[in-house]
């Protein structure tokens, strides 16, 4: 038995099918991964994602640390309740981990790390903090809740107090705030609009049986994968890992590069990569033929060399196989991808290929 | 607990075969193989009119989460596949033991038939 979130025996009750995610006991579906996902994109649906890792960085050295540990700059998070997307990266410009953070205050900021890579990010980020007046506290004690989908805020503000409808009522995307025990941030992982909702275990099953009256349906690990990856947002372990630059695995957009006296961790070693050239690229695959994309696939470009799918699947909603895969430089509109030993044919796209419930490449 | 009708017969790969008044043998994938895949995206049909051994494989179901072989159970030839599958890979499991139904062999040698595993064998196979 692995660990469990404090919603795990609410998952039992609704028959999810329960799977081991990095030493953690999560549910995969709780019936039909096809629906979660249709769901997601045409009304809304939550997840439990308590095991995820969430640290609050206090001190007046808050600020200057994370500008040392992380490839994103948080001085681009002027206001309150902003949230930015980074990359953690080592001195190799490999990548850590991907994660948000989130701006309280001058004293406060908090970041949300992944499930896996919970004790290789705690040693890093506790090794960096010499010279720094920042103290690292995790909150177990926390759960989080994903309510995802263009219906996904309206139902979640039904459940709300007064206040805490009051405090969202302006909420941008990208931001939070914390109103009456609620952490409430306009966030998420599917490519739709919703909320990422921070809880005390306390209150988070009382929360959930909330949203379930409203209509919201749970929805697992299984769905959660496919509106990420139709939404073209990275996976960590399967995307890019320590040992890849975020300058090949389509994060490029992620890395503040100015001022340039900021030295952040791994900025030697993305520029030298910069001088000398990336000769992979990240992108989008489009299966023209009958099949599904799966990672580890290999690509293969007529005349200049081969890639990699770093994870594929079947997209509920194009109806079609799609990827994402790293690839030589040169590639043009089309390649080739070996499938169980076939070659079949695919679209090379920019990612997203999903937002709002609607295609997005041409 | 997942379905076992009695009058079927079974391979330890999960398939399930029953044989028809023709001679013939009828193929699909069992319930409890559908449940442990998920929701069927893909499916790759065997090659009609073709030959295949016991334990050949000769087509795949794709769910959501992987890839799974389709294995022979039997020796013969294909004699139909089923097409509505293509349009429609999630019958398989809605309906694994009817419409979901995979590839029709005529028998090589009936006497493989009785190298299957009948249904109180295939539970106590699926519960191990």
């Amino acid at each position: 038995m692995g660990k469990q979130t404090t919603l795990y025996p609410e998952h039992v009750q609704l028959n999810a099918k329960i799977v081991d995610f990095a030493g953690w006991d999560m549910p995969l579906n709780y019936g039909s991964q096809l629906e979660e996902h249709h769901k997601v994109r045409s009304d809304a649906g939550m997840f439990d994602v308590s095991h995820m890792t969430v640290v609050d960085l206090l001190g007046p050295g808050a600020r200057d640390y994370l500008r040392h540990l992380l490839a994103n700059d948080v001085d681009k998070m002027q206001t309150a309740g902003k949230a930015m997307y980074s990359c953690m990266l080592n001195e190799d410009g490999g990548v850590v981990d991907d994660l948000i953070v989130y701006f309280m205050d001058v004293n406060h900021y908090r970041v949300v790390l992944n499930a896996g890579t919970h004790d290789k990010d705690l040693a890093w980020m506790n090794q960096q903090t010499n010279g720094f007046s920042v103290g690292l506290h995790e909150r177990h004690e926390m759960a989080i809740i994903a309510v995802q989908g263009p219906n996904a805020r309206d139902k979640a503000n039904r459940v709300f107090t007064p206040e805490q409808q009051a405090a969202v009522a302006d909420m941008k995307p990208f931001s939070a705030v914390e109103s009456d025990g609620l952490f409430i941030a306009r966030t998420g992982y599917t490519g739709e609009d919703g909320y990422e909702i921070i809880v005390h275990n306390d209150k988070v099953i009382a929360l959930w049986q909330a949203l379930l009256n409203e209509g919201v349906a749970p929805c697992g690990l299984g769905a959660r994968d496919t509106l990420r990856l139709e939404a073209g947002m990275n996976l960590y372990g399967s995307d890019m890992d320590d040992s890849t630059s975020p300058l090949s695995s389509g994060l490029g957009w992620t890395i503040t590069w100015e001022p340039q006296d900021r030295l952040f961790i791994g900025r030697a070693a993305l520029e030298l990569q910069k001088q000398r050239g990336v000769d992979r690229r990240f992108v989008g695959l489009v299966l023209e033929d009958r099949g599904v994309l799966r990672a580890h696939q290999k690509v293969i470009v007529e005349g200049i060399g081969e890639g990699e799918i770093t994870s594929g699947g079947f997209s509920p909603t194009l109806e079609c196989s799609i990827a994402l895969a790293r690839v030589p430089k040169g590639i043009g509109e089309h390649c080739t991808v070996e499938v169980r030993g076939k070659q079949l044919r695919a679209r090379v796209v920019k990612p997203p290929f999903v937002r709002n419930g609607k295609k997005v490449f041409e | 607990m997942s379905e076992v009708p009695s009058e079927l017969k079974y391979s330890k790969s999960h398939e399930w075969v029953r044989l028809e008044d023709d001679g013939s043998v009828t193929i699909g994938i069992t319930e409890h193989a559908q449940e442990l895949l998920g929701d069927m995206v893909f499916v790759e049909l065997p090659d009609l009119e073709t030959d295949v051994n016991s334990g050949d494989e000769c087509g795949v179901v794709e769910s959501v989460k992987a890839a799974s072989d389709i294995y022979a159970p039997v020796s013969g030839f294909v004699v139909a596949i089923n097409e509505e599958l293509s349009d429609a890979p999630e019958i398989v499991n809605s309906d694994p033991y009817g419409g979901g139904w995979i590839f029709r062999l005529k028998l090589r040698d009936d006497a493989e038939m009785s190298e299957l595993l009948d249904a109180d064998a295939y539970e106590e196979h699926i519960a191990d």
